[in-house]
């Protein structure tokens, strides 16, 4: 079984939402990462993203973009980023997932990307540039592999929502709002109409993504998605200068916040 | 599904949210295209905004000089705002209209791939009511085909304008290729003429043994980015490599995926000529015909300074003078060691 699927299982038997943090991976230095990856997990993190970093990556903003080039400018690559991982498995079982555009994936060779990931311990792969038509001639290859390809809808995606969210492996990573990837201060109403619709078409848990960067924001969208992403809002501490202990706190902050969402949400229903 | 596609190449590697955008602007495109209102339109504009058609030029004397076939200029430098780029322009304009979209503007810095990076950015952000005018035939479908239609005006012309003059279709025809809209509009109507020899000029810059140039189909391999998969300069990691060429509009990493197929089935011979052989052309061309070639255009006439001589007397070469070049003439000067007032 994906070590994606049993979190979420774990999650939903103790009622709880899961945290989904996003870094760069090698930003700023491979051992950075790995030591921010543990403070995440201890701080209550269920996923990890790791962003491979692209000398193009146009589904994201200015915070992210810097941070895939400082990575990228320290040497990071794919073969670093696999080796990282299979360190990381010596001591954790958290599912983690890479944030990587296509041409990464392509250059490399799918067979030998999706042989890695097995091997490493790679649970999914987000390709924000490989829509639903275009990984459909993957599909063969995506069938039975060990990385599950994480599927996206968007508050555009309308009709295509329910194709999509079928069809979805692992969980189903939803696009708050347009634009690209950062830090946003506010959520308009529509995203609860947007997410009840996931939801309801959704054949996985549905994790929530795009602007989420504070504890507020955990306590008003926590009750419309089965997770929350927060990216940028992490990275641009990093750019900082954040310490282990920092990522740690900030991260505990929204655990918590998160956890106090669904515990009034219970007791609402009862 | 998988649409837009040139053989291997092509297709829509978007984010999820441009998705029914891209849609959306087939079906607005294919109606418009298919509405006689929409053609008249762009007809009329074509005709009394732009100029068209431009004329095709016979060169007399740079015929003399190559010593070799006749040789023709198609003079896209002559359309109002002195490129080809306003074929385009004008077509997607008013197709944004039909649309009801505004067009956003956005101000192209450093190079023609960071642009188009911001420039999709924007359009993520704002893709419920804009539209976002891709220049040249690259990105997602269904850009690259819509902009190879608003561009093969050029070719249209030119196939009728070689058969009034000559009584036949042209041998060789020659265009310069970054993304390649110009080469595009110029090839496509010539396509399935298989006696029409067909060449592609990409921008060696300093040189195909060194990093820097833009020869995209000469030196790099098939990957993705900004929405299509087509040949690209890059390294074994995926990362786009920075491009150069003394020329900003040949500048650019990718090349249109109906260029890279017509590479693959080999309908176009693609080549390329150095900074220093597109300086030569475009100087040989201002003093022999008193026309300025763009610096971009000035490779196609390196490589017909360098084709012509092999060719025989009876031969015809058309090469598509995409641009003019008084805007060139500045860093032309610069690059010679020359002080001029600007």
């Amino acid at each position: 079984m994906n070590r994606i699927d049993e979190r979420f299982d774990e999650l939903k038997r103790h009622g709880k939402k899961a945290l989904i943090p996003f870094i760069t991976a090698g930003d700023p230095d491979v051992e950075y990462t790995m030591n921010a990856v543990r403070a995440l997990e201890s701080a209550g993190a269920d996923i990890i993203e790791l962003g491979i970093p692209y000398s193009d990556p146009l589904a994201d903003g200015p915070v992210i973009q810097a941070s895939s080039q400082r990575a990228l400018k320290k040497g990071m690559n794919l073969d670093i980023a696999f080796d990282m991982v299979q360190n990381l498995r010596l001591n954790t079982s958290i599912p983690l997932v890479f944030l990587i555009y296509y041409n990464c994936i392509y250059q490399y060779g799918l067979e030998k990307f999706i042989e890695q990931c097995g091997k490493a311990g790679v649970d999914g792969a987000i390709v924000p540039d490989l829509p639903y038509e275009e990984r459909q001639a993957l599909k063969p290859f995506l069938d039975d592999a060990p990385v599950y390809f994480i599927s996206m809808v968007a508050p555009t995606s309308a009709q295509r929502i329910k194709e999509i969210a079928s069809s979805a492996k692992g969980f189903l990573y939803c696009v708050s709002s347009l634009g690209v990837t950062g830090e946003r201060q506010a959520f308009g109403s529509n995203i609860d109409a947007f997410m009840e619709k996931v939801n309801l078409y959704s054949a996985v848990p549905t994790a929530l993504g795009f602007g989420i960067s504070e504890p507020q924001h955990m306590r008003r969208l926590g009750h419309l998605a089965d997770g929350l992403i927060v990216g940028s809002a992490l990275v641009r501490r990093i750019e900082q200068g954040a310490s282990d202990r920092d990522i740690y706190e900030f991260m505990r902050g929204l655990r918590m916040a998160l956890d106090e969402c669904m515990e009034q949400t219970m007791e609402d229903n009862r | 599904m998988n649409k837009g596609r040139f053989g291997r190449f092509g297709g829509q590697y978007v984010p999820e949210t441009l998705m029914n955008a891209l849609d959306e602007l087939e079906r607005a495109y294919n109606e418009a295209m298919a509405d006689s209102s929409f053609t008249e339109e762009l007809n009329y504009y074509l005709d009394k905004y732009v100029g068209r058609p431009t004329p095709l030029y016979f060169a007399k004397r740079l015929t003399e000089y190559l010593g070799g076939g006749k040789v023709y200029l198609k003079r896209e430098d002559l359309n109002h705002t002195g490129a080809h780029k306003i074929n385009n322009a004008l077509g997607q304009g008013l197709l944004a209209r039909r649309m009801g979209k505004v067009v956003p503007v956005t101000s192209g810095t450093a190079t023609l791939k960071d642009a188009t990076n911001e420039a999709i950015r924007d359009w993520v952000s704002n893709v419920e009511h804009t539209h976002y005018i891709i220049g040249s035939v690259v990105g997602p479908h269904p850009y690259p085909t819509m902009v190879r239609d608003f561009q093969r005006i050029i070719g249209d012309e030119t196939r009728r304008q070689v058969i009034q003059a000559e009584r036949r279709l042209p041998d060789h025809i020659i265009a310069c290729v970054g993304g390649g809209s110009n080469s595009m509009g110029m090839f496509y109507p010539f396509v399935d003429d298989n006696t029409v020899k067909l060449y592609g000029v990409e921008a060696a810059g300093l040189g195909l043994d060194t990093d820097k140039h833009a020869a995209t189909i000469s030196k790099g391999n098939v990957g993705v980015l900004h929405g299509m998969m087509t040949y690209l300069l890059q390294d074994k990691y995926g990362q786009i490599q920075p491009v150069y060429s003394i020329s900003a509009g040949l500048d650019y990493p990718g090349v249109g995926p109906e260029h890279a197929h017509l590479h693959d089935i080999g309908r176009v011979h693609y080549t390329s000529v150095t900074d220093n052989e597109a300086m030569e052309a475009f100087e040989m061309l201002s003093r022999m015909e008193g026309i300025i070639p763009a610096l971009e255009s000035a490779h196609a006439v390196a490589y017909a300074v360098k084709l012509v001589p092999q060719t025989s007397k009876d031969d015809i070469i058309v090469i598509n003078i995409s641009g003019r070049g008084d805007k060139d003439v500045q860093s032309i000067a610069r690059l010679k060691g020359v002080n001029i007032d600007e």
